[in-house]
């Protein structure tokens, strides 16, 4: 086999972080690769040096021989590489084919010549094997279907190496399970790949050679037949981990959290929530399963009062709360972990004390009156930065000096310590390290176990399962079906993920 | 071979475009045109010809927004850019006794505030509003520093009667006997619409407007291009300035521009983002000014001066208060685009 | 040391533009020296000086102010301008139309009328914002204009004073009027009242801390159960009431009627006191002394050496530059202080 990729020592730091310190692997063609690592080993930094988008400070890095001129990504895609990014790099506004023709358009004179590179991408489509409608507009596809077009466009140019960055993180086990039997057609067809992945499954299932990173070092190689997950894990992690959560029974109580009836519009105005009815009791946790982008986020935004309900109603223990109106919906008792905590969850700019009191900031003792009440808000942040072990200098740093996982701390000390008999968690463990994910499983579960219902969306199903007593799956807007957690088939639930089965 | 191509690809847009829904509006006005001029011509020509005087400096000063918003830079600084260029064009033309001159130092000194812009923007990675904001605070104080009075041009530019096409009944004296700018103006709309949406070029601005990683991950440097795309919005805002200082109205004054380039940014949302559309938003505003001026001519109402120098400001308001929000804009317009990290 | 590096950006801004200043002064043909000299000896060193100084830097540091609430809560305000004409034109009205009354009721109701004024003009601005999702930037210089013509039809129309020839209102009655204690003017020491309740309300109010949620992050406010439409019209009619008091107070302290003529510019020298403040209440106050003394000595530095006035608006548009562009931090290699968005774009609201 040939080598298609060297990588040389390459060194790279943002700050005073070393996001990668002086790597090397290698890569031949035909071979899958799987660069392992927990959140923040230095995955993706390392793929985006190799790809040109980042800068390394130190190192080579030679494609076929040739060495690459660092941050130059139009001679790496010249030389061959593609790259399937984690979050699309794909402009929702227009279609298929100008996604995959851009940056390489095919001319007639000055124009663009759109009926040929339409007849590209279908000949393209059928030649992988990957379906899609090249007119269609990328805002309009289902997610699966927008990572087609992704691997389309990599596969445009010719590649021979194509790099994957974490490309399960939004399929269903089904569509995962296609996805790498495309992964190994192409490397049998001589290409090489490179799968950046934290799932330790699918390392298993797909990968010739593992690279392990961990805090930005290359810790250790090895091939899936000399050794098994819980090696991989202990070689990601540094120390031996507890793969499945510890919980007690749960032992639920009156319903704390009903939805009727209800049916919410997105952004652009289509009807993202069909429907639902769920009801969460206290004491226990009530996870919802599906693919992102099934209405999953304006659910939990109706549910908070932050977006508008266009038909049902959401009761809290049994009272209505008022719709667009998430002050009102907060004070009902329900705390919220908001899926996206830079957009919604934290104010950056502000001190981790201001944070913790983000939604309570008027409320008594941290206002009287008019008047806010600074000794109380401090010595409230003390308290929590303690408590919920938040790694910081001093509680007046501001939000954004703090780590991905410290700053979900903050939301969830914030949500946890407030006097709640519903919890919606949305995505809790999303860019946190492992050791953080184990500290906000027990938080979930110790906010079980002292009575507040518990709503945990996540797209990860191996949290929903582990973590979760109930678990409604969501497709396409309504719940598909409510199932027990006890025994809970993973295939089951990813058909009805991906609405097959009823 | 290619032209003709090119000739071919245009005429094809333009029946697709007569036959589409949208043409019953042009239908419309057709025939309300014919009317009022078969009831009164000498106004209806008027009115007609004042709207494009009105509406093209307009026009084309939102293609500057445009041309900068697609490529994902919010761009407040038109006014600057107009009152920059106008300054130029009429000092260099004054003082060489040169239109040509003068027209040439207004393209550039246009081009610089894009360049201005472009280093604030995307380099430094400024707010854009306030960017923009300081190209029109430093315009105004560089133009009414160096402002003198006493000077003049040695003409403006003389209108071209186009031979054969300046006869026709309307249409001849509305569009065929204006100045070499205004059709230079007009075509250039055409071809950024064309370029828009036809040609690696536009699909690539409109990439990097709306996602800008897109395109940086498609090997297209976005910094480049949104320097290459902001200058050359502000030397096509340099011709407009030169427009208004050298074809339409011959002089210069401290705030010459009035607003011009602000009402600009109005008619780029009202026409949503698009070449054509905006220079029919802009005719539509040119209109608007045009109807209330021949209504005070003809002596048919009597409006009060202040009144009438409001219209195009109340005007900018209600069409955005009606079209804002449900016009999508470029979405990467306004932030600054940082090459991602780790 | 914070507070060294707040102030260090502005200062050096300022050297800068009197640097650049003076070199345009030389191309000219006059002598800097000279000029400089004249315009701050007459702005600083004498009684009368003072005087004018200070009353000219009254509705600057109003705006100011006006500008300053704007940017906290993520608003541009450049509508100022509009709000202190609409605010400086009631109180014409309000000083001249109502008569009988002592001045210490009379001069409150026209600083109240001129805030209501004010306010209407940003309250349009606001719920525009909030409602419509037009920029603020657009309505708010759209509404300058908009707000002029309208005051000028007024006052050479329905409020024109009889027999006048030129645009101006009626003068206001004595009860009316305010004067100047120890040689400070009472709106100047207004003001800086003023100042600091606008530095308090953000420092220990909700509202404050409402205001400055919204403006940094929109999201997280509504998150916060902040409601985030309401405090941006709520913001906006603050900076028209704050702009149209500062009006009033022109009106009362200083012009006594109302003309077009006067009360230019005021607004947007608000914007460039407002971000060399960098947006904290209380420097908008020294800020406004600077130029409010430079605008007031202008005419005498063109009397005594030859510089046009219009050198001022240059060098106050290049203070502006060097104090938003990070190029002073870049050269003199400070830690980037502020790079921050303070804005929002168009049609995301």
């Amino acid at each position: 086999m040939t080598t298609l990729l060297q990588v040389k020592n390459v060194t790279k730091s943002f700050g005073s972080v070393i996001a990668n310190n002086d790597i090397s692997f290698e890569v031949a063609a035909g071979e899958i690769v799987a660069l392992l690592g927990e959140n923040g080993a230095g995955k993706s930094t390392l793929v985006k040096s190799v790809f040109g988008l980042v800068r390394p400070d130190q190192g080579e890095i030679f494609i076929d021989g040739n060495q690459m001129a660092p941050g130059d990504t139009a001679a790496v895609i010249a030389s061959g590489v593609g790259m399937v990014h984690q979050h699309f790099k794909l402009v929702p506004v227009m279609s298929v084919t100008e996604n995959i023709i851009l940056g390489d358009e095919p001319k007639n004179g000055l124009f663009v010549n759109i009926k040929k590179a339409e007849q590209k991408v279908r000949e393209l489509s059928e030649k992988f094997g990957l379906e899609v409608d090249p007119t269609a507009n990328i805002e309009d596809l289902p997610v699966g279907t927008q990572q087609r077009v992704e691997i389309l466009k990599a596969l445009s140019k010719d590649v021979r190496l194509l790099i994957f960055d974490e490309p399960t993180a939004v399929l269903t086990p089904q569509e995962t399970d296609e996805l790498i039997l495309v992964i190994k057609n192409l490397a049998r067809l001589g290409v090489g790949v490179i799968v950046i992945t934290h799932k330790l499954r699918e390392v298993m299932a797909l990968a010739d050679r593992v690279v392990v990173l961990r805090d930005g070092k290359v810790v250790g190689t090895t091939t899936p037949k000399e050794t098994n997950e819980a090696g991989l894990a202990q070689l990601m992690v540094g120390r031996s981990v507890v793969l499945e959560v510890e919980k007690g029974v749960a032992k639920p109580g009156k319903p704390v959290l009903t939805v009727k009836g209800l049916e919410v519009f997105d952004d652009r105005n289509l009807l993202a929530v069909k429907g639902v009815n769920l009801e969460v009791r206290s004491g226990e946790i009530f996870g919802i399963a599906g693919v992102e982008g099934n209405g999953q986020r304006e659910l939990v935004e109706a549910i908070c009062g932050m977006r508008l309900r266009a038909k049902g109603e959401v009761l809290v223990s049994g009272a209505a709360t008022k719709d667009m109106h998430p002050h009102a919906v907060h004070e009902a008792g329900v705390s919220h972990i908001p899926e996206d905590r830079e957009k919604h969850g934290l104010v950056s700019s502000y001190s981790i004390s201001d944070n913790l009191i983000l939604n309570q900031f008027d409320q008594a003792p941290f206002a009287r009156g008019w008047f806010r009440n600074m000794i109380e808000i401090r010595k409230n942040a003390d308290l929590l930065v303690k408590k919920f072990d938040i790694r910081t200098t001093s509680p007046a740093a501001l939000a954004s000096s703090l780590s991905g996982g410290n700053k979900q701390k903050v939301v969830i000390a914030r949500e946890l310590s407030q006097d709640l008999q519903v919890l919606i968690a949305a995505q809790p463990t999303r860019g946190v390290d492992v050791g953080s994910i184990e500290f906000i499983h027990k938080q979930l579960i110790a906010a079980r176990d002292n009575g507040a219902g518990v709503l945990l969306v996540s797209a990860e199903l191996d949290e929903i399962i582990s973590l979760s007593d109930r678990i409604a799956v969501m497709s396409a807007g309504k719940i598909v079906a409510i199932i027990d957690s006890k025994g809970a088939d993973r295939d089951y639930i990813g058909r009805l993920m991906a609405g097959l089965d009823k | 071979m290619l032209r003709l191509q090119a000739v071919g690809e245009v005429i094809k847009m333009m029946t697709s475009a007569l036959r589409s829904r949208k043409s019953l509006y042009f239908y419309v006005v057709v025939i309300a045109i014919a009317f009022a001029y078969s009831v009164n011509s000498v106004s209806t020509v008027a009115v007609a010809a004042s709207s494009i005087t009105f509406g093209l400096p307009l026009a084309m000063a939102a293609m500057v927004g445009i041309m900068c918003e697609r490529t994902g830079v919010v761009n407040i600084g038109i006014e600057g850019t107009l009152l920059t260029s106008a300054f130029f064009g009429f000092f260099v033309a004054a003082l060489s006794q040169n239109l040509i001159w003068g027209l040439l130092a207004a393209i550039a000194s246009g081009a610089v505030t894009g360049l201005l812009l472009a280093l604030l923007t995307v380099s430094w990675k400024m707010d854009q509003i306030i960017a923009g904001t300081i190209v029109n605070i430093l315009a105004t104080g560089l133009t009414s520093f160096f402002y003198k009075q006493g000077y003049s041009l040695p003409a403006i530019f003389p209108r071209w009667s186009i031979p054969g096409l300046s006869d026709i009944p309307f249409l001849g004296r509305v569009f065929f006997q204006s100045g070499p700018i205004t059709y230079f103006g007009l075509i250039l709309i055409f071809v950024l619409y064309v370029a828009m949406y036809h040609t690696a070029w536009g699909l690539r601005t409109r990439a990097i407007g709306e996602y800008p990683s897109s395109a940086e991950t498609s090997g297209i440097s976005v910094k480049k291009f949104k320097y290459i795309n902001v200058v050359i919005a502000g030397a096509f805002g340099g011709l407009t300035g030169a427009y208004l200082a050298l074809e339409l109205v011959g002089s210069f004054d401290r705030g010459f521009s009035a607003g011009k380039g602000f009402t600009a940014l109005a008619i780029m949302i009202f026409g949503r983002w698009n070449p054509i559309g905006a220079l029919l938003a802009a005719i539509f505003f040119g209109f608007a000014q045009a109807l209330a001026n021949q209504l005070m001519i003809d002596g048919l109402v009597a409006i009060p001066g202040p009144f009438i120098n409001m219209l195009p400001y109340v005007l900018t308001i209600v069409v955005l208060a009606f079209s804002a929000g449900k016009v999508r804009g470029p979405a990467a317009a306004g932030q600054p685009y940082e090459r991602e990290q780790a | 040391m914070k507070l060294v590096r707040a102030w260090i950006t502005p200062l050096i801004a300022l050297v800068i533009a009197f640097g650049i200043g003076a070199i345009l002064m030389i191309t000219q043909g006059s002598d800097p020296l000279r000029a400089y000299e004249s315009l701050f000896t007459t702005a600083f060193s004498t009684q009368e000086g003072l005087a004018k100084t200070f009353g000219k830097a009254t509705p600057l540091a109003i705006s100011g102010l006006a500008v300053v609430i704007g940017l906290r809560a993520g608003l541009f305000n450049i509508g100022a301008q509009g709000q202190l004409i609409s605010g400086a034109l009631a109180a014409a009205w309000a000083g001249y139309a109502i008569t009988g009354l002592p001045m210490i009721a009379h001069v409150p109701l026209c600083l109240i009328i001129g805030a209501i004024f004010g306010s209407l003009v940003g309250y349009i601005a606001g719920a525009l914002k909030a409602y419509r999702g037009i920029h603020e930037v657009i309505t708010t210089i759209m509404l300058n204009s908009i707000v002029l013509q309208f005051a000028e039809y007024l006052s050479n129309g329905p409020l024109k004073e009889e027999g006048s020839i030129i645009a101006k209102t009626p003068p206001i009655a004595d009860s009316a009027k305010i004067g100047s204690i120890a040689g400070l003017p009472i709106g100047f020491l207004l003001s800086g009242l003023l100042a600091v309740g606008v530095w308090w309300i953000f420092k220990k109010t909700t509202t404050g801390f409402r205001f400055e949620t919204v403006g940094k992050n929109k999201n997280a406010a509504w998150y916060a159960g902040i409601a985030v439409k309401r405090n941006t019209v709520f913001a906006m009619v603050a900076c028209g009431a704050l702009a149209g008091f500062g009006g009033a107070v022109e009106t009362l302290g200083v012009v006594g009627k109302f003309e077009p003529a006067f009360n230019q510019g005021l607004g947007f020298d608000g914007i460039t006191i407002a971000l060399l403040a960098r947006a904290n209440p209380l420097a908008v106050i020294p800020g406004a002394i600077l130029f409010g003394g430079m605008r007031g000595a202008g005419p005498t530095m063109q009397f005594t050496a030859g510089v046009s006035p219009e050198i001022i608006d240059l060098i106050l548009a290049i203070v502006l530059f060097f104090v938003t562009a990070p190029i002073i931090s870049r050269i003199f290699k400070l830690k980037s202080d502020s790079n921050a968005q303070v804005t929002s774009g168009w049609g995301s609201n």
